[in-house]
């Protein structure tokens, strides 16, 4: 449903934030400037800005999309994603800092003193930042297919775009200001029409626990676009046009049991039927409301293990996160900066949880379709009809797009930071390149690739993070004993066992038993496997400790009172 | 019009960066002898207290699925019309995790106070009447 107040929206939000970045950001034309300057921001300014860039698409959409489809399982997402940052403020926040470096290259050159440790974390940190892009640009187009009628492709490319030109044209530095500004605006996008919503349910309660699967209240037609596995319970008032089973069928109803829908399908539903849900999700009430059930697939107990590892340890390397807990003065500083940014994610992700499970009620229709994602954006406007609704849905839209702009922006800025520093000679020239090549290869992914649920990708890009960069960071900061080979091998490693999982779980290939769930969920193997490799091989080259790690770890841990630390003066 | 000004320049008794540069601090820099085990505990006291706090943390949130999947009644249990492990995942663990990075910021803190103490001991064995000066 095309309106021009949610375009006005899309508009705004978008000329806005790349507004607000250009403007607060003519100050700052270089990093060195961005970095020196920004030291005397305040712990709230700078746990805002780091909540701003933090909160994705996935966070928006993904998690109430989960919500909805998986029920209490799916809860471990927003605890996940606000417990890394418990694991960050406890092994990684304030020797970082002390450390001087800003960015996991950086610190692997600072701890280990080698080259090629500093190349293989660049290429991992690369790849990290290049498969968090593909599901926010995912997500732009599924939003803006949903909120323009645009086709996804359209949107995906337009967002990358945008992005592109934004960060090669220098505006949307990662100023403070308009970080900060993107949290609270994200958070009263969520917040209002959870709110609202809530109320409105209130005051005509449903039962959620029923044991029946949820049912439309009106009318409605489900375009199906991704070929997608769907679970009968009560085929009444069903009918599908298109591929059913391998076989082309026109308005046919459909048995009970579990059917393959191709792409392009159309599913008509009738007031007061029984939603499909995709196969493997819960299709009652009461299992939705139970915990234990797992998210899709076999083994829910592992899943949910597997799901903690990889968001408690994942957040440790993000590199968009990391280089603002530069911009605190001293360690302590990044210890507060850490547990205020635990405190907002707290109560961003309360909304979330809400809309999901108010989507089960307003639009169970989203359960008939790969990607749930969609719950949050459609929800006003059918709950609500006219100008309320319509106001609401353009909120939305709003924090949606400006979730995607700041993450992305973050991320590309950091992939072309660490690439062209290491990569190409410095300069501005260099930057610029990496940028533009550093944001076409997401936008072809996002475009090529399948798409999983949008919190379902971004939790495998942290299982690949958790099981690289955050071994690395860990041992480095506690362990005398890394050595430069320990860190390249286990880095590989974490690398090589976690593209597969990546790589199997987008094309979907894998389907039951362990296979899919490992692919799928692969950070309870993973992870321990890294850090097993990096141990046993800086072990084995234990003669090749640095010599002077002592004063390393000195500088790391000691008070800055007592006067080691070190400030870097980047660019010099 | 005229020479340049002579450059100004600071007349001081003797640089000194902070107040106290004092011998261990010089240690603790060199990591030779006392400083190296200083640090060495430092480290591990500091590890030691984020592990304990993180290892409660974990085995907090392993107890939630393990306990869910083995005791029927958690599945079945309102609070105030609501399900209990929803209420434990969608609100109680924000906090939990929030007092947890509280109470380690505040310990961890007070580990580098004792740091810093002991480091100002060495530097003034008792018995010693010059304090450190503040």
């Amino acid at each position: 449903m095309t309106s021009w107040l949610t375009a006005a929206a899309v508009v705004a939000a978008a000329f806005g934030t790349v507004a607000i970045g250009a403007w607060g950001g003519r100050g700052a034309r270089s990093t060195s400037d961005f970095l020196v300057a920004s030291r005397s921001i305040s712990t709230r300014w700078n746990a805002a800005a780091i909540s701003g860039e933090y909160l994705s698409a996935a966070s928006f959409l993904g998690v109430a999309g989960l919500v909805a489809k998986y029920g209490a399982d799916a809860l471990w997402y927003p605890v996940g994603f606000t417990a890394g940052y418990l694991a960050l403020l406890l092994f990684v926040a304030a020797p970082l800092r002390r450390s001087g470096a800003y960015t996991v290259p950086d610190f692997a050159e600072f701890r280990l003193g080698s080259r090629r440790v500093r190349r293989v974390t660049t290429a991992v940190v690369v790849v990290v930042c290049v498969l968090y892009l593909v599901p926010q640009l995912q997500g732009a187009g599924l939003t803006l297919s949903i909120l323009l009628g645009w086709p996804s492709w359209i949107g995906a490319t337009v967002i990358g775009g945008l992005i592109i030109v934004n960060v090669v044209g220098g505006g949307m530095r990662s100023v403070t200001f308009a970080q900060a500004f993107q949290y609270w605006l994200k958070l009263c996008a969520v917040a209002i029409p959870a709110v609202v919503l809530a109320i409105h349910f209130g005051n005509h309660p449903q039962n959620l626990g029923d044991p029946l699967p949820p049912r439309v209240t009106e009318a409605t037609t489900v375009d199906v676009t991704t070929p997608v596995s769907l679970s009968v319970t009560d085929p009444a008032g069903l009918r599908l046009t298109g591929e059913l089973d391998g076989r082309h069928v026109v308005d046919a109803p459909l048995a009970p049991g579990d059917h393959l829908v191709g792409d392009g399908a159309t599913l008509r539903l009738d007031a007061g039927a029984a939603t499909p849900t995709v196969t493997g999700a819960p299709a009652t009430g009461a299992q939705w409301s139970h915990s234990g059930g797992g998210l899709g697939g076999a083994h829910p107990l592992f899943q949910v293990l597997s799901l903690m590892i990889a968001t408690f340890l994942g957040a440790l390397g993000l590199p968009h996160v990391l280089v603002r807990f530069y911009t605190n003065k001293t360690g302590p500083a990044a210890r507060r900066t850490a547990l205020a940014v635990i405190a907002l994610l707290s109560v961003f992700y309360l909304f979330p949880t809400v809309l999901g499970v108010l989507a089960r009620v307003y639009v169970p229709q989203v359960l008939a379709t790969g990607s749930a994602d969609a719950a949050v954006l459609v929800m006003p406007q059918s709950v609500f009809g006219g100008l309320g609704g319509q106001l609401l849905a353009a909120l939305v839209a709003a924090g949606a797009i400006a979730a995607f702009l700041a993450t992305s922006s973050g991320l590309l800025i950091s992939i072309a930071g660490v690439a062209s520093t290491d990569l190409l000679p410095p300069g501005v020239r260099s930057f610029r390149l990496c940028a533009a090549v550093g944001g076409l290869i997401p936008i072809g992914l996002a475009l090529g690739a399948g798409s999983l649920e949008l919190s379902r990708s971004v939790g495998l890009v942290f299982a690949v993070s958790a099981a690289t960069l955050c071994p690395l960071l860990v041992l480095g900061i506690w362990w005398r004993g890394l050595t430069a080979a320990g860190a390249v091998a286990g880095l590989l490693t974490g690398a090589a066992t976690s593209a597969p999982a990546v790589g199997f779980s987008t094309a979907g290939t894998l389907r039951g038993g362990w296979p899919e769930v490992l692919a799928g969920h692969p950070a309870a193997v993973t992870v321990p496997l890294t850090f097993a490799v990096m141990i046993v091989v800086s072990w084995a080259t234990r003669t090749r400790v640095r010599p002077d790690v002592a004063t390393l770890f000195a500088r790391m841990h000691v008070p800055e009172r007592l006067g080691l630390g070190v400030e870097r003066t980047p660019g010099a | 019009m005229s020479a340049p000004e002579p450059k100004r320049e600071r007349v001081v008794l003797s640089q000194r960066r902070g107040a106290r540069p004092i011998r261990t601090r010089a240690e603790v820099a060199a990591q030779t002898g006392v400083g190296e085990h200083l640090v060495r505990g430092l480290v591990r006291a500091q590890l030691g207290l984020a592990l304990r706090i993180g290892g409660a943390v974990a085995l907090l949130c392993l107890a939630v699925p393990l306990l869910g999947s083995s005791v029927e009644a958690l599945h079945t249990a309102t609070v105030f019309g609501l399900p209990l492990n929803w209420l434990i995942l969608g609100l109680g663990m924000y906090p939990v995790l929030y007092v947890a990075g509280r109470i380690y910021i505040r310990l961890a803190e007070a580990a580098e106070r004792d740091f810093v103490a002991l480091v100002d001991a060495e530097e003034h064995p008792p018995g010693n009447d010059a304090g450190p000066p503040r």
